[in-house]
């Protein structure tokens, strides 16, 4: 009897003891790291990141492409999940087709926007040919900070969308049928029956998925050193600067703190607004 | 795993450690440079084929050489003999009295020809000789054929001026409508070193103590305006050899190492010169390896031996062919040399013998703020070159930052600032 109540306990002790060596310990070092400058404690770790001429960038750009990609992305792979649900044949080959980019890493996939965007890349070669633009047309710099976030935004879609799309659509196929027959019988449109029954009953995917997405897009880094490098920081590019280059590890803690506190933030706005209603839930 | 492949396994694990130990006859000679393994091989197979005696080639971090010096005097257990380092890593080892002096060599190597101004630095401040020079690489600049018809009249490239220099990308974006000069600004590049070396230096005589004052927001405000004719691409440079192959940039300012590939594959196309001069005469960032014998070294013959083969003209030659780092003897290139590398040693040549040229080190003292220094040096001219703030209040903004760094570390002055009792004070 007494194995048997330890039981679930031991075999999850494993992975608990991992997480809580190599993760909850790491983190709280980082936060100590973060409020001590110069062995006591002290905010100058935070005052130096915030008087940085980078950090209002940093925060400004960061914010800018969340809020332009998560919402760009959750359209888009619900568009595509929906379309999914009424291929029959070859159904497999699409979803996987659809995933390449996931299968990809970020740098790399950096670079092969930076192939197409670049001076004499794909894009100037194509628009030079159609006879739009008579040499090369610059999309990445300081000059274009415009055309450089949509760059940056697009390249996060190419990359990241299909994790959405992976999780709603294991979502779609929970959803039973009947629900919408029933509203197709009751004379609802193809419009109604989206908004009215299948975005409620998605709405644990949804808010998995933009968990998922919108921390991860808290943390881009790669793609974003590789399109934008100086040009266009962000807080993580920025906690890797002042690691690795400046070498000052306690204003990167800083910034590795202000990443967790707004990944926190809006995870705990997600808990509470997408949560399912108790009704649902029964 | 049979048991018969353990008991071989176990034989071998104790018969010895898998690194090679140096037999006790020959001479370690220990290096910060050439450290990526084929330039190590290189000098193992081609730079030190001909030397008679016995040397074990061992490259070494720059950050663990100190260490490592100063475990084998506190063990008491000493293995280096020679040590190769650049002349900013060779300093603090005077201070550790890792190092002896090397003055006998001096006259002995009297005819190699090793410029007297190298000869000065390498007394690392003292009155003796504490290393000899090695090699050297610096930062210049090279310029596509293409775009040598815009010179400004009368201007001898050789012999250009920073005024000149923005006259000419004006021509050429004024006729061709293209920005093709380029700096390495990218986050890789090495900007920072012509902020602190090149630029900085030739317009104010100095760095640290000339980093804020009159002459220095006019300097800017020069830059700032010669700026308009930089490709805005250079923010994205890390290797100015690339946009220089591809034909994005004309007109580029980078190390030598992140030259030569362009200069190798297309010797016909570029030409290469001194970078430019300001007010205060024609400043550039000299690379200097040197060569000094460790303090209590097993076999301080051997390491003046191998002193004397390394500084050697054919030795040189074969070094600069091998692993593109420049003689500091008087060495003739010889005619089969690649072309490329002959153009990249012409303007190292050039730069040292221009009549106005002024040697600036790399930052020494600073430890692991250099980082940071380098910061202050990028944010200021992003502050005022590509966000356009006015050089007195960026000055102002980052003035107080520097002299943070100054009183941190301590570090008295370099040059191309007059040297300094204490701390390098920032006005």
């Amino acid at each position: 009897m007494r194995r048997s109540v330890l039981t679930p306990y031991l075999l999850i002790a494993p992975a608990t003891i991992f997480l809580a060596v190599l993760f909850v310990v790491p983190l709280l070092q980082t936060v100590a790291l973060a409020f001590h400058t110069g062995g006591s404690f002290s905010f100058g770790n935070f005052t130096r990141m915030a008087d940085d001429l980078n950090f209002n960038d940093a925060v400004a750009n960061t914010f800018e492409v969340v809020l332009l990609a998560v919402p760009l992305q959750l359209a888009l792979a619900l568009g595509m999940a929906m379309m999914l649900r009424h291929v029959r044949r070859g159904r497999d080959i699409v979803l996987w087709v659809w995933s390449i980019p996931l299968g990809i890493s970020d740098l790399a996939a950096g670079l092969v926007w930076l192939a197409i965007l670049t001076d004499r890349g794909y894009l100037n070669t194509l628009l030079f040919h159609l006879g739009i633009i008579a040499g090369p047309q610059s999309w990445l710099t300081y000059e274009t900070p415009v055309a450089l976030l949509v760059a940056i935004v697009m390249a996060e879609m190419w990359r990241a969308t299909a994790i959405v799309l992976v999780i709603l659509a294991a979502g779609v196929q929970l959803v039973p049928k009947e629900y919408n027959e029933a509203a197709e019988v009751f004379g609802a449109t193809p419009w109604q029956r989206f908004i009215r029954v299948t975005l409620p009953l998605l709405r644990p995917s949804i808010q998995t998925a933009l968990i998922l997405r919108t921390v991860l897009a808290f943390e881009m880094f790669a793609t974003v050193m590789t399109l934008g490098g100086r040009n266009f920081p962000v807080l993580m590019s920025e906690a890797f600067n002042w690691q690795y280059v400046q070498q000052d590890y306690g204003v990167a803690a800083a910034y590795a703190v202000v990443v967790m506190a707004v990944s926190l933030g809006a995870t705990l706005i997600y808990l509470r607004v997408l949560r399912t209603p108790a009704a649902q839930l029964s | 795993m049979t048991p018969r492949i353990l008991a071989a396994l176990s034989a071998f694990l104790i018969a010895g450690p898998l690194v090679p130990q140096p037999v006790a006859a020959d001479t370690l000679f220990m290096s910060t440079q050439l450290r990526p393994i084929e330039e190590a091989q290189k000098m193992r197979d081609v730079i030190l084929k001909d030397y008679t005696g016995k040397a074990t080639y061992v490259p070494e971090e720059p950050a663990q050489l100190p260490v490592r010096i100063q475990a084998e005097q506190q063990g008491g257990t000493h293995t280096i003999s020679l040590i190769g380092a650049l002349h900013g890593e060779l300093e603090p080892l005077t201070a550790l009295n890792g190092i002896v002096p090397v003055d006998d060599l001096v006259t002995k190597l009297q005819d190699r020809g090793i410029p007297a101004g190298l000869l000065t630095l390498a007394k690392l401040g003292t009155a003796h000789q504490m290393y000899i020079p090695w090699m050297q690489a610096t930062y210049f600049m090279v310029a596509s054929k293409q775009a040598l018809p815009y010179l400004p009249p009368g201007a001898d490239i050789d012999k250009l001026t920073y005024e000149q220099l923005g006259d000419w990308a004006a021509a050429i974006q004024a006729k061709t409508g293209k920005r093709v000069l380029g700096f390495p600004a990218g986050p890789k590049g090495l900007m920072h070193r012509f902020i602190e070396g090149f630029l900085y230096p030739s317009y104010t005589g100095g760095l640290v103590t000339t980093f804020d004052g009159p002459a220095t927001e006019a300097m800017w405000t020069r830059f700032a305006v010669l700026w308009k004719g930089v490709n805005p691409n250079s923010t994205n440079y890390n290797f100015m050899q690339e946009p220089l192959l591809s034909g994005d940039v004309w007109i580029a300012f980078d190390h030598v190492a992140r030259l030569l590939d362009a200069l190798r594959q297309k010797p016909d196309d570029f030409v290469t010169f001194p970078a430019p001069s300001g007010p205060k005469g024609r400043s550039y960032m000299p690379v200097i390896a040197g060569l000094a014998i460790a303090k209590d070294a097993p076999d301080p013959q051997g390491a003046a031996a191998l002193i004397e083969y390394l500084t050697r003209p054919a030795t040189q030659i074969a070094t600069a062919r091998a692993v593109g780092f420049f003689p500091v003897v008087k060495a003739d290139l010889p005619a089969d040399l690649d072309p490329g590398v002959k153009l990249a040693a012409g303007a190292i040549a050039r730069t040292e013998g221009s009549r106005d040229a002024k040697p600036a080190l790399l930052p020494v003292g600073l430890g692991t703020h250099g980082g940071e220094f380098d910061k202050v040096m990028l944010d200021t001219f992003q502050l005022i070159v590509l966000r356009g703030m006015q050089p007195h209040d960026a000055l102002a903004r980052e003035a107080p930052i520097l002299r943070k760094i100054m009183t941190d570390t301590g570090a008295p002055c370099w040059a191309p600032d007059p040297p300094s009792t204490g701390v390098c004070a920032v006005p």
